[in-house]
Parts: structure tokens; C-alpha cells; sequence
């Protein structure tokens, strides 16, 4: 990425490739979707609040329709009953999507290990990145949040259709 | 795509109205996912215009199963489970399946445990009422008093995390007292919230109690009257609200609730304003007792000394053969519990929240059964709503306070 | 025991064959199923016990009669007091499930708790509106809570069983559209 300044000093243009710009669009304004199941949805709460503020990254707000979010934070644990619903709100993300599975119960089932609860959310949606903690604290969260932005920072032109 | 099970219209026949079948109102689903419904909640609601003329409400979206996983797991593990049930008052989880199991196996609990038992409990209350003020707010668009609660939340779950680790799901209790005494800077740490608060809950008071918006969404919505409540099993702030005057803190008291004075706010009206200001002042009252039991705070022992449920101290494994063979008879099998059953309820932030434990002389649980506040409130949601907006509806279910994790369990 | 708790007892034993079965301090019932709605139609009317704190049951599987307990729990407001009730009744047989009178009429609170036992054990209560399944989904088979109802419990995957449980493990359920 390069910056060519005018004569007068002003920043004139900036010079990028394809990928870095639309990558770094992608990256600085992700919405997540507001699908807070149980316990993790107070923590995800927390990091949004004011302490652990997740709008500097870009994520001001959350929109709770699927139609106008890229990325679902699975934050809670799963159970069978609702696990059609999960994927049907998955469906109805457009592309580009990305999936956060926050907390044990949404990573591999967690605690639970019983007939009601899916063991890990990835038995439904293909998830990206994987946060770990019962609940994660709000930091964990955010890391986690910060290692997706480096992964679609890394998404390539081919990849994309 | 997805084989989802479906509930004809045939069969929910006898809660909807004629109405609903000839399609002059509108069956709408306010579906598990949706921002205002406090959790997986999915309700189905019939509607003439904006009004509600029947709500279904579905739940189940969030069964855990965790009764049933309880019977399989030994009593200590077990209580684990219980922190995630009721997720905002994972305290008071603890305390109640804990005492439940003392009082089974008669186990003695010293004062200073149930001192800083009920320190934790009424902090867990407080930091239980500022999300609920958080999110019911946020629901009625103020959004300010969101971002605040939540920072006077975070003062609450940093003792929490002091004291075991964690700043929610901490099983700080066990049975016989708590899981290792209470580190230095605790006392430091209660002291500054006790100081700093009671101007905080003003602030929240400055926005919202004289507000003409609020009191306008809030005034004379969901009303319900006493001796109705009683019969839909309303308890805690939402019964009180209508003027019933029961809380099992002062009906039956537990850990030494006794020796604190304190008041029990009670309603007249029965709206979501008169539940609102319920647990204002039950903010407050929180407050006195915490500074009551940190004042009277008793030194001496934080855990029973029956070696047949606690274990020892370690430093007691290098000296005493005793020790190491208690120890490896609770971390192997796990205590065994005399045959029997109780039931202990105690106050929750939402309401009576009580266990049932019942015991087959086994290691693990025969039957826990959790008598949830949310479970028996959202029974009421289609009494509360009738005649309401829809926008009123979100108030309600703002007010009765329900937590999906302890509806579903 | 204060008083009004002994005349409750009493009353129950004398009119309604109630056993008095206290445990840990606290004060049980045995009822038989015929009798539960008149005695607690008594305890609510007379005694004063206007709130029905909870509804639950236990399973003694592999024993058949009794094979559960329903078990109530009553509070007086007014009076202080907390008495429970168990009754007990036998397993299913074959496809019939065991029955016990419903007490929608005399507390409403009681339809959930009716429900979700329907759900968890499969007790039908006779006189409830609205008998259906309500934290499991619609079309679930079997009732959780039984003794004879597995836990469910998943394995873990080592290398050496992957393929095995892979093969049964629930994913393939929802595929992508």
C-alpha cells in the first residue's frame, strides 16, 4: 500500500490492492448480529458496554436481523430445539458471513454433555474462529474478535466468489 | 432444507381465540431470536391490529437437561451445573443447592461462611437488578442507563472474581461453607462499592423514575392484582409489586438472614412501574445488608469441620493419615449422602428459587429438581399482556424479569 | 410444629388417609392419587395454602409400585407454614401412561409444572388444558427424565474411535441448503 502526497503536503492518494481495501472495509465495519443464547450473551454484553468497549473495532452496534449483520456470534450453548433456527438465521446472512463461536458450549458442548445440548455449534455452521472460556471475559472475546479480523485480512481474491 | 417439527393451528386451538382461526387477527411469531425477549424465548402472539389478544409463549429453546445431568454426576460436581442455570444470579444457584445439601446431610455451616455468604448473595442481587435495569431500559429506549449499570456491574464482578476466580460461574460455595476464605483486599473492595453506590442508584433514579416517557410506557401496563398473582405463582419483586408482602428471606430465613434488619419493599399498584420501583429499593436494601454483615463480620473457620463432607486442608496431608484418607475417599467416590429429601427455598432476584433434593444414600443425586422463578412467571405472560401493544408487551416482559437459562434449565 | 401445622396434619391423616412421613425438620404427606384433589382443596380453602411453590417427581425405576412420586409442595402466607406432599403411583403399562388428577382447577400455577412433567416422565395429568410437551421439541420421542432414558452422553473422539462416532454424530442433519 502506498501514499502519494500532493506538493502542498496534503495526503493525495493512497495506492492498494484490491483485496487490502475491500479486506479492510470488511474488516473495520463488521455488525455482528445480536444472538446472545445464554451465559456468554451477558459476557458479549459486557465487551459491547463501556468498559471493554467493542466499538473500537468497529462494531458499534448490533443489528439483531439477520439481513443486516456479516458475522454471528454464537455466544451460549445450543440445544436441539433450537438448533434449526440457529441454521435458518445462518442461511438468511448474506454473504460475506463469518461465525464466532463463543464459550465452551458453542465450541465442543461444554459442560453439557447430554441429550439436549449440540456438542459444539460447528455440527451446524461451519464456525471461524473458536473462543474458548465458561464464559470467555470480555478480553477473550475481543482477542477472539481481533483474530477473525486477521484471518479476513488474509482472505484472498479467489476465495471470495 | 431443515426438518423442523411444526405445530399446526389445530392444535393450539383451545388457547387462541375464534379469532385467530377464521384469520380477522394476525398470528405473528415473536420468534426465539429477536432483542427484546431477554433470551430464546419464543412466543406466539395473536394480534388485532397492535393489540394482543392471546400470547402462546414457547419455551425450551435453551433445556439443558441439566437435572438429569446432575443424577450423573457426583454432589460437588454437580453443583457446577447449577452456576448455569440462572446465569445472572450464579450465586445464588450455589447458595440454594448448597443448602440444600447441608440441610440433608445436617452439615453445620460456621458464621463467618454465612456472613460472607450473604455478603456475596446480596451483591449478586444488585449486580442481577443492573442488568435487568440495563436491558429493560434499553428495551424502553434509554439507552444511557445501559452502558452505566453495566459499569457498576463490573466493581461487583471484580470481588467476585477475588474471591474464586471467576467473574461469573465462580461455585464459590460448597457445602459445609465456601470453597477458601476471602483474600485480603475484600473488605477494601466491598467497602469502596458500598461507598460509591447508593449515588449511583440515584443517578439511575434521575433518569428513568420521574421520567414523563418512561412513566408513561410503564404506568398502569400489565397490571395485576394480588390474589391473582398468588394463583399464578408470582413471587419476589413481580408479587410484591401488587401488594403481597412475601419474601423468603423474612418468611424462612437462611444463612443468618435473621440477625440483618432490613426492609421488604412492597407495591400497591401491580404495573411495570410499581416492579420497577420494587427493585430500586430492594437495590438499597441490599446495600444495608452488605455493610450490616461487613461490619458484624465474624472471624474464625469458612468451612465445617466434618471431615465426611469437606475435605481437609492440604497442608494437613503431609501430618495426618486421617487426613489423606478423607481426602481420597471425597476426590474418588465423593461423599455419601444420607437417604432423605428436602426442599429449601430461598430469594433469588426473580423470586422464590428453590431446590428439591432428593437423596437414595448414593454418592450422586437420586433427584434435584429446581423451582425456577422464570419458569412460573412466564406462565403468567399471557394474563399480563391481554389487551396490551405489542410495544407493552416488551415492557412486561421486561418487568417480570425472566432469565431463559432458569426457565429452561 | 406450630399449631396450625399439627391441625393440618391431623386433619390430612383423619379425613384424607394421609401418611405424615417428616424428614430433615420438615413436614411430608403421603397421599394416595384418589385423594389428592379433596385434600388439597381442603388445605387451600380451610388452611390457607394459597401458594403452590412447586410440582415436581422422582423416578424409582427399576422398582414399579410405587414407579414415581409426585411430589407438591403447599405454603400458607398467612400462617408461615410449608407442608409437602408425595404421591405415589405406578409405572406404564405398555402404552397406557400412568394418570394423576390435575390441579389446574385449584391453582392455575400448576398447568406448566403438569406439563413439564408430561414432558420429562411421561405423567399424564387428567384435567389439564393443555397437555403437551413443552421444553423438549414437538416431535421428541421418549421422556428424559426417566431412569431408563440415557443420558445422551457424547464420547470423545480419540483417533483410534473418529470415524465411529463420526459416523453418529448429528452433523449431516443440517447440511448446507
Amino acid at each position: 500500500m502506498g501514499i502519494e502526497q500532493r506538493l502542498d503536503g496534503a495526503p493525495g492518494v493512497i495506492v492498494t490492492s484490491l483485496e487490502g481495501a475491500v479486506n479492510w472495509g470488511r474488516t473495520y465495519a463488521m455488525w455482528p448480529m445480536l444472538f446472545g443464547l445464554a451465559c456468554c450473551a451477558i459476557e458479549m454484553m459486557a465487551a459491547q458496554a463501556s468498559n471493554y468497549d467493542m466499538s473500537r473495532f468497529g462494531m458499534e452496534l448490533m443489528r439483531p436481523s439477520p439481513r443486516q449483520s456479516d458475522l454471528m456470534i454464537v455466544a451460549g450453548r445450543v440445544t436441539r430445539k433450537m438448533a434449526p433456527v440457529l441454521r435458518r438465521l445462518y442461511d438468511q446472512m448474506p454473504d460475506p458471513k463469518w461465525v464466532v463461536a463463543m464459550g465452551d458450549c458453542a465450541s465442543c458442548g461444554g459442560v453439557f454433555n447430554n441429550y439436549a445440548i449440540v456438542q459444539g455449534v460447528d455440527e451446524i455452521v461451519p464456525v471461524d474462529v473458536y473462543v474458548a472460556g465458561c464464559p470467555p471475559r470480555p478480553e477473550a472475546l475481543i482477542h477472539g474478535i481481533l483474530t477473525l479480523h486477521e484471518k479476513v485480512r488474509g482472505e484472498k481474491l479467489k476465495n471470495w466468489a | 432444507m431443515t426438518d423442523e417439527a411444526e405445530v399446526t393451528l389445530e392444535e393450539l386451538r383451545h388457547l387462541l381465540s375464534e379469532r385467530a382461526l377464521t384469520g380477522e387477527t394476525v398470528l405473528l411469531n415473536m420468534g426465539p431470536q429477536h432483542p427484546s425477549t431477554h433470551g430464546v424465548l419464543r412466543l406466539l402472539l395473536e394480534l388485532d391490529g397492535e393489540s394482543v389478544i392471546s400470547c402462546i409463549p414457547d419455551i425450551g429453546f435453551l433445556h439443558t437437561g441439566i437435572e438429569k445431568n446432575m443424577e450423573a454426576k457426583t454432589y460437588v460436581k454437580a453443583e457446577v451445573m447449577t452456576d448455569r442455570m440462572d446465569y445472572l444470579n450464579t450465586v445464588g444457584n450455589n447458595l440454594v443447592y448448597c443448602l440444600a445439601m447441608e440441610k440433608l446431610a445436617e452439615l453445620d455451616v460456621p458464621p463467618r461462611a454465612q456472613a460472607i455468604r450473604v455478603i456475596l448473595t446480596e451483591l449478586q442481587r444488585i449486580a442481577s437488578h443492573l442488568v435487568w435495569l440495563g436491558t429493560h431500559a434499553l428495551d424502553l429506549a434509554a439507552m444511557s442507563t445501559f452502558l452505566y449499570c453495566f459499569r457498576e456491574r463490573e466493581m461487583i464482578l471484580d470481588v467476585l472474581e477475588m474471591c474464586s476466580g471467576q467473574r461469573m460461574m465462580g461455585t464459590y460455595f460448597r457445602p459445609g461453607g465456601l470453597w477458601r476464605d476471602v483474600p485480603a483486599e475484600f473488605e477494601q473492595a466491598v467497602r469502596q462499592i458500598l461507598r460509591v453506590f447508593p449515588a449511583r442508584v440515584d443517578q439511575y433514579e434521575a433518569l428513568l423514575t420521574k421520567n414523563p416517557i418512561f412513566m408513561d410506557r410503564t404506568r398502569n401496563i400489565g397490571v395485576i392484582n394480588g390474589k391473582d398473582a398468588v394463583r399464578w405463582g408470582l413471587t419476589g419483586p413481580t408479587l410484591r409489586g401488587s401488594g403481597v408482602n412475601y419474601d423468603v428471606r423474612k418468611a424462612a430465613p437462611y444463612s443468618g438472614y435473621e440477625q440483618y434488619e432490613f426492609d421488604v419493599p412492597v407495591g400497591t399498584g401491580g404495573d411495570v412501574y410499581d416492579r420497577y420501583i420494587m427493585r430500586m429499593a430492594e437495590m438499597r436494601e441490599s446495600l444495608k445488608i452488605v455493610r450490616q454483615a461487613l461490619d458484624k463480620l465474624p472471624t474464625g473457620a469458612f468451612r465445617s469441620n466434618n471431615r465426611k463432607f469437606v475435605p481437609p486442608p492440604r497442608a494437613e496431608l503431609s501430618t495426618s493419615m486421617e487426613a489423606v484418607i478423607h481426602h481420597f475417599k471425597l476426590w474418588t467416590e465423593g461423599f455419601l449422602m444420607p437417604k432423605g429429601y428436602v426442599y429449601l427455598p430461598v430469594e433469588s432476584p426473580r423470586g422464590e428459587l428453590g431446590c428439591y433434593l432428593e437423596s437414595d444414600g448414593g454418592p450422586k443425586p437420586h433427584r434435584v429438581h429446581f423451582r425456577t422463578p422464570s419458569f412460573v412467571h412466564l406462565q403468567a405472560l399471557p394474563l399480563l399482556s391481554k389487551g396490551h401493544l405489542v410495544a407493552d408487551l416488551v415492557a412486561i416482559i421486561g418487568s417480570v424479569d425472566i432469565v431463559l437459562g432458569d426457565a429452561d434449565r | 410444629m406450630s399449631n396450625h401445622l399439627e391441625m393440618v396434619v391431623e386433619a390430612a391423616a383423619k379425613r384424607f388417609g394421609a401418611q405424615p412421613a417428616p424428614s430433615k425438620g420438615q413436614q411430608w404427606l403421603i397421599v394416595k392419587p384418589e385423594r389428592l384433589v379433596a385434600l388439597v382443596a381442603a388445605l387451600r380453602d380451610e388452611f390457607e395454602f394459597d401458594f403452590l411453590s412447586s410440582l415436581t417427581a422422582s423416578d424409582y425405576y427399576p422398582e414399579d409400585h410405587p414407579r414415581f412420586h409426585v411430589v407438591y409442595q403447599l405454603y400458607s402466607n398467612h400462617h408461615n407454614v410449608r407442608v409437602g406432599l408425595r404421591v405415589p403411583i405406578s409405572g406404564p403399562k405398555g402404552a397406557e401412561m400412568p394418570i394423576v388428577a390435575s390441579l389446574e382447577g385449584l391453582y392455575p400455577v400448576a398447568n406448566w409444572h403438569e406439563r413439564e412433567l408430561f414432558d420429562m416422565f411421561g405423567i399424564r395429568f387428567d384435567g389439564n388444558s393443555d397437555m403437551r410437551r413443552i421444553l423438549m421439541p414437538y416431535d421428541w420421542e421418549g421422556h428424559p427424565l426417566r431412569k431408563d432414558y440415557p443420558l445422551g452422553y457424547e464420547e470423545p473422539q480419540f483417533t483410534f474411535n473418529f470415524d465411529d462416532i463420526q459416523v453418529r454424530k448429528h452433523s449431516g442433519r443440517y447440511e448446507e441448503a
